[in-house]
């Protein structure tokens, strides 16, 4: 069944866009994420250009976190005080990535840093999942105890000023490093289309010392705010929003999200870190092999003015 | 199933010139394509016949068309990708000043057949010939031919189904009946196409006439566009208010305790 989007101006099967909807929803709902890392290649790969798949997925991001949030909201599960620290540092971000998007864009580059961003940040942050996550299932084979988390040594992060005190967390923490966090999730994110969860959950944990109870509602909260915000913004300068394609894509999201979630309990935090891993270094190598391997045609056409 | 509702016919008569013993007379099947939610393409046909009067010689060859639709027109940049540091990259890059966003030319024959190069070209008669306009350090100027960016340009858009030639695009239903079908395809873009429909007789231009068809989004996809280009923040902030409301309700519905 196909349906024409009015924004992208090309039609979908209608079936196959509410499949990977649900399907990016199960993985998210699963790990605590919003998914939009996976969701933005997906888009590209069925021919709706970067630029709007990254302007509509965050639309997909704000629905499926808003959904999480209120339920972390319902067990208190989440920390306001330091969701309104990161989100000041969020929506700066934010701003400042929409503006290097439309100029990228501009510069008719968007697409290469897309695809660069994409292979630096998954490559990495895959990579460090695998090693912490392999290194902590073997220990638990071993039979030797976790690691305790919160050595009593303090990291140089916790000696900067304007420190504040965090009532839910427990933490009492300079807001500098908390700032710089929020502002580079929300400046990644509006650039690549992505939430950031898979990025700030593993931030505030290992950087912040925000205990593990409270850090993914927490970051669901930022998530929403940004993407939210972002994709007012990118409606407002861009004009590549595609609501329908959102539309169909949230549908299938929040409710795959549901049976992610379920599935996820059954497993232990090592195991769902290393299963995320892998995905996040698959998607890394995916953009590796285009960026490296001679692409079968060396020319492309862009539209600059009136049609895109 | 974008056959459309209204069907306007559109008949586009050349102006009577005292010269020419024969005129074309074309009409399309409609006049608009409208782009609804099950828009998957289109085909708009194209009827035309040649008028003779008293003063008309008999043509030995008999009558060739061709028939050049040209969408609205657009600024594209074509990219050359290179390798840089081990990765291909947008290195180098030409600007097609006013090209057609979409083109396609229709024939009832081999268009080199019709006339020599020399009236086909003066005349812009097929996508090889067709003037492509590129800025070059603020100049702007047609390239030659086979320049490597021009020929990818056409190559590429070609490959997406915006450009077309088609040779045995136009049939003569009697020597001087003819119909041409003119696709639209999905990823067309809106706004107006010129028709131009050329009559050739051994080798020479006779006559020549335009009509024009439009392409429009209709209903909630023009709603949607429209909303979209125009109050981009209310759209942003209402497309906002619809992923809130997705989440909230998704939420109620598979609320557990």
């Amino acid at each position: 069944m196909q349906i024409y989007l009015p924004i992208a101006e090309l039609p979908v099967n209608i079936l196959l866009i509410l499949v990977m909807g649900l399907a990016v929803g199960f993985i998210s709902g699963m790990f605590g994420i919003g998914g939009g890392f996976l969701m933005t290649p997906l888009l590209i790969f069925v021919g709706i250009t970067p630029a709007v798949a990254v302007a509509s997925v965050a639309s997909h991001v704000a629905a499926s976190s808003f959904s999480g949030a209120i339920s972390y909201w319902r067990r208190r599960a989440l920390d306001p005080s330091l969701a309104a620290m990161l989100l000041i540092g969020g929506l700066l971000g934010t701003t400042a990535g929409v503006a290097l998007f439309t100029l990228l864009r501009r510069l008719g580059q968007l697409d290469l840093t897309i695809a660069l961003s994409y292979l630096i940040l998954l490559g990495t942050v895959g990579g460090m999942m695998i090693t912490e996550s392999v290194r902590a299932i073997m220990r638990a084979r071993r039979g030797r105890p976790a690691e305790v988390r919160r050595p009593g040594s303090h990291m140089w992060i916790h000696g900067l000023p304007l420190k504040m005190r965090f009532k839910t967390s427990k933490i009492y923490v300079s807001v500098i490093p908390i700032w710089t966090i929020g502002f580079l999730i929300g400046f990644i994110g509006a650039v690549m289309g992505i939430g950031g969860g898979f990025l700030l959950v593993p931030a505030l944990i290992y950087l912040i010392r925000v205990p593990t109870g409270v850090v993914i509602g927490t970051s669901q909260v930022l998530t929403l705010i940004t993407m939210g915000y972002a994709t007012i913004i990118h409606a407002a300068t861009n004009h590549l929003v595609d609501a329908l394609l959102a539309l169909i894509l949230m549908i299938g999201g929040v409710i795959g999200a549901q049976f992610g979630a379920r599935t996820g309990q059954k497993f232990s935090g090592e195991q769902l870190r290393l299963f995320l891993g892998l995905l996040v270094l698959a998607v890394g190598l995916r953009f590796a092999y285009d960026l490296v391997v001679q692409p079968p045609d060396l020319y492309t056409v862009r539209s600059v003015e009136g049609q895109k | 199933m974008t056959r459309l509702a209204a069907v306007a016919l559109v008949a586009a008569l050349a102006l009577p010139a005292p010269a020419l013993a024969e005129r074309l007379v074309t009409t399309l099947s409609t006049s608009r394509v409208l782009i609804a939610s099950n828009f998957t393409g289109a085909e708009v046909v194209l009827f035309g016949s040649v008028e003779r009067d008293a003063q008309a010689v008999a043509r030995r060859g008999g009558y060739d068309i061709v028939v050049t639709v040209s969408g609205p027109r657009e600024t594209a940049v074509t990219f050359r990708k290179e390798r840089v540091a081990g990765i291909w990259v947008n290195a180098d890059s030409r600007t097609f000043v006013n090209a057609p966003s979409y083109l396609t030319v229709l024939a009832n024959r081999k268009i080199e057949e019709i006339a020599d190069n020399n009236t086909l070209r003066r005349t812009q008669t097929g996508l090889a010939r067709t003037l492509l306009p590129q800025e070059i350090s603020g100049d702007i100027a047609d390239s030659i031919r086979d320049d490597p960016f021009r020929q990818a340009f056409l190559r590429l858009k070609v490959e997406r189904g915006l450009y077309r030639e088609q040779q045995n695009g136009v049939t003569f239903l009697t020597p001087a009946l003819f119909r041409a079908a003119i696709p639209i395809p999905d990823n067309a873009p809106t706004g107006s196409y010129e028709v131009d429909v050329k009559l050739f007789a051994d080798g020479a231009l006779l006559s020549r006439t335009q009509t024009a068809l439009e392409v429009v989004k209709v209903g909630f996809e023009q709603f949607v566009a429209n909303a979209a280009r125009d109050h981009g923040l209310l759209y942003g902030l209402a497309t906002t208010l619809m992923a809130l409301l997705t989440g909230w309700f998704a939420s109620v519905v598979f609320r557990k305790d």
